[in-house]
């Protein structure tokens, strides 16, 4: 992508601004954006995610394993300042890739690092939990009766019978 | 053209106003968003990758109770106006339909919808699970949504992490995945000029808000969709009961301010209510801002008991199908068609006059 103020050289800074509700993106070069008088780690800093990235895996300690920019994920091949940019992260791995830095910015966007609700147990095929999955279909059929869901309910209270 | 009548309700049954505190709150939506563990995620893959997941997503959902009937959308081989006429529906998010201004439809880029519920595949995570229900429904929304998040997560596997939860593309939504939204009207809160204190203060909670369409969109007609912010570190049920307390509590303001508006400027609610009537009954020209607008200023006068004869079925059905897509496609003509407002007072004039026009 193009720089939106010269056209010319590839725009790496993209200044995301909320004025009135108007939201509106600014794809600058580097040298364009310190014309404007936005530097990079303040460009991104304006949009809701950027501050926190902006700041990530600064002020730290920093252990042997703390991953640099330019470090990438060695199952998809994305860095942390690819992440920077776009906000996105390449794969599942990247947690494992980037896990000082993300831990701290998860700590700092959701107060927390800890997932506490329902837990995903990765199944084979054959391993498909009969005794959970009854509690499971209890609780549904639980909620269907509460919200009056009867066409629902009958289907479940079916396919428990099936499983006891 | 795409049928959208092959759809149970035209995939608008959260617009029959039949759920709970149907006068205020729209609809409820409720998203779990999912990856799959062995691929990358959208912002990374291929093309070659992206159809993988729909094929084994697709495979997956016909084994479902759920999905098993579920019609598949490919926003990837759709035009312009039919992707835009899904997301008028809140069925698929811009970004998956590539409404973005400088936005194209990634390949791959799908929709399994059955009922009220279903998958948004290769959008930023490669599910969306989502469910939407009319009026304030947040726990049966999510008991639907969870049962097939689980039917789902037996046929495939999810990217799951012990101590993060789901992993998701965007660090924003980790955990349990989880984005509930209420779409709620508040007139009263926004004439009271009480709107921007009420919403700061559900900020300082951990609740955002959006506009009508959702993320990046405007607020119109007074319409505001309230969200949680965070997804990690409370369990699924107990980000559902915060969110639930605080928009109760905001229906109790708005309800307040109904009151105060009466009790302190009866004849200017009055007139601005009927107003508002009488300009969709009459106005021969109504651009689709204006149209919102004036729905939201009947909507209230209805609420409030003001205006007897319209039903909120009606207005939201005047909501959905004065959007410029639904407008262009019932009409046969194009969305940049000049005469368009014309055609929308037209439209608008005929649906109250065949509901009201006996009376009055």
């Amino acid at each position: 992508m193009s720089c939106d103020q010269c056209r010319e050289r590839e725009a790496v800074i993209h200044l995301t601004q909320i004025v009135n509700e108007q939201v509106t993106t600014l794809h600058l070069c580097e040298r364009c954006a310190a014309e404007k008088g936005v530097e990079s780690p303040g460009a991104v800093a304006k949009t809701p995610l950027g501050s926190f990235l902006a700041a990530m895996g600064k002020g730290l300690p920093e252990p042997a394993t703390t991953p640099r920019s330019g470090d990438t994920c060695p199952r998809c091949g994305g860095s942390l300042q690819d992440f920077r940019e776009s906000g996105r992260l390449g794969c599942p791995e990247c947690y494992h890739a980037f896990e000082l830095p993300l831990r701290d910015l998860l700590r700092r966007l959701h107060g927390s690092t800890h997932h506490v609700g329902e837990r995903y147990a990765e199944r084979g095929p054959e391993t498909v939990r009969i005794p959970e999955r009854a509690s499971e279909l209890r609780e549904q059929l639980r909620l269907a009766v509460e919200t009056e869901n009867f066409e629902l309910a009958a289907e479940l209270r079916d396919r428990l019978r099936v499983l006891e | 053209m795409i049928d959208l009548s092959l759809l149970t309700d035209g995939g608008v049954g959260w617009l029959d106003a039949s759920g709970p505190s149907s006068h205020l709150v729209l609809s409820t939506r409720i998203r779990l968003a999912r990856n799959l563990a062995a691929h990358i995620f959208q912002a990374r893959n291929s093309e070659t990758e992206r159809e993988e997941i729909l094929g084994n997503v697709e495979r997956a959902a016909r084994e479902t109770v759920l999905l098993r009937r579920a019609i598949c959308f490919r926003l990837d081989r759709l035009d312009r106006i039919e992707r835009q006429l899904l997301h008028e529906r809140h069925l698929v998010s811009k970004e998956l339909a590539g409404l973005d201004p400088d936005g194209r439809v990634r390949s791959g880029a799908s929709i399994l919808i059955q009922d009220r519920i279903g998958v948004m595949l290769n959008e930023e995570d490669h599910l969306r699970i989502q469910g939407l229900h009319s009026g304030f429904a947040l726990e049966a929304a999510y008991a639907e949504v969870d049962r097939l998040d689980s039917e789902l997560g037996q046929r495939l596997a999810f990217a799951f992490h012990p101590e993060f939860g789901y992993l998701t593309s965007c660090p924003t939504n980790v955990g349990t995945g989880l984005r509930a939204s209420v779409l709620i009207h508040l007139p009263g809160l926004v004439l009271t000029k009480e709107i921007s204190k009420v919403l700061q203060g559900l900020a300082q909670v951990g609740l955002t808000f959006r506009g009508l369409y959702g993320e990046g969109s405007e607020v119109v007609g007074n319409f505001f969709q309230l969200s949680n912010q965070t997804t990690l570190g409370s369990s699924e049920h107990e980000l559902l009961d915060h969110l639930g307390k605080m928009v109760r509590q905001v229906m109790d303001y708005e309800e307040q301010a109904r009151q105060v508006l009466l009790r302190d400027a009866p004849a200017i609610i009055e007139d601005k209510v009927w107003r508002a009537y009488g300009l969709l009954r009459y106005a021969r020209s109504l651009s689709f801002e204006e149209a919102m607008n004036l729905l939201s200023g009947v909507r209230l006068g209805v609420g409030v008991g003001l205006i007897p004869d319209v039903g909120m079925y009606t207005l939201n059905k005047l909501l959905v199908h004065t959007q410029p897509a639904h407008l262009s496609v019932a009409e046969g003509v194009s969305p940049t068609e000049p005469d368009l407002p014309i055609r929308r007072a037209r439209f608008v004039r005929k649906v109250l006059e065949s509901e009201v026009g006996r009376r009055g």
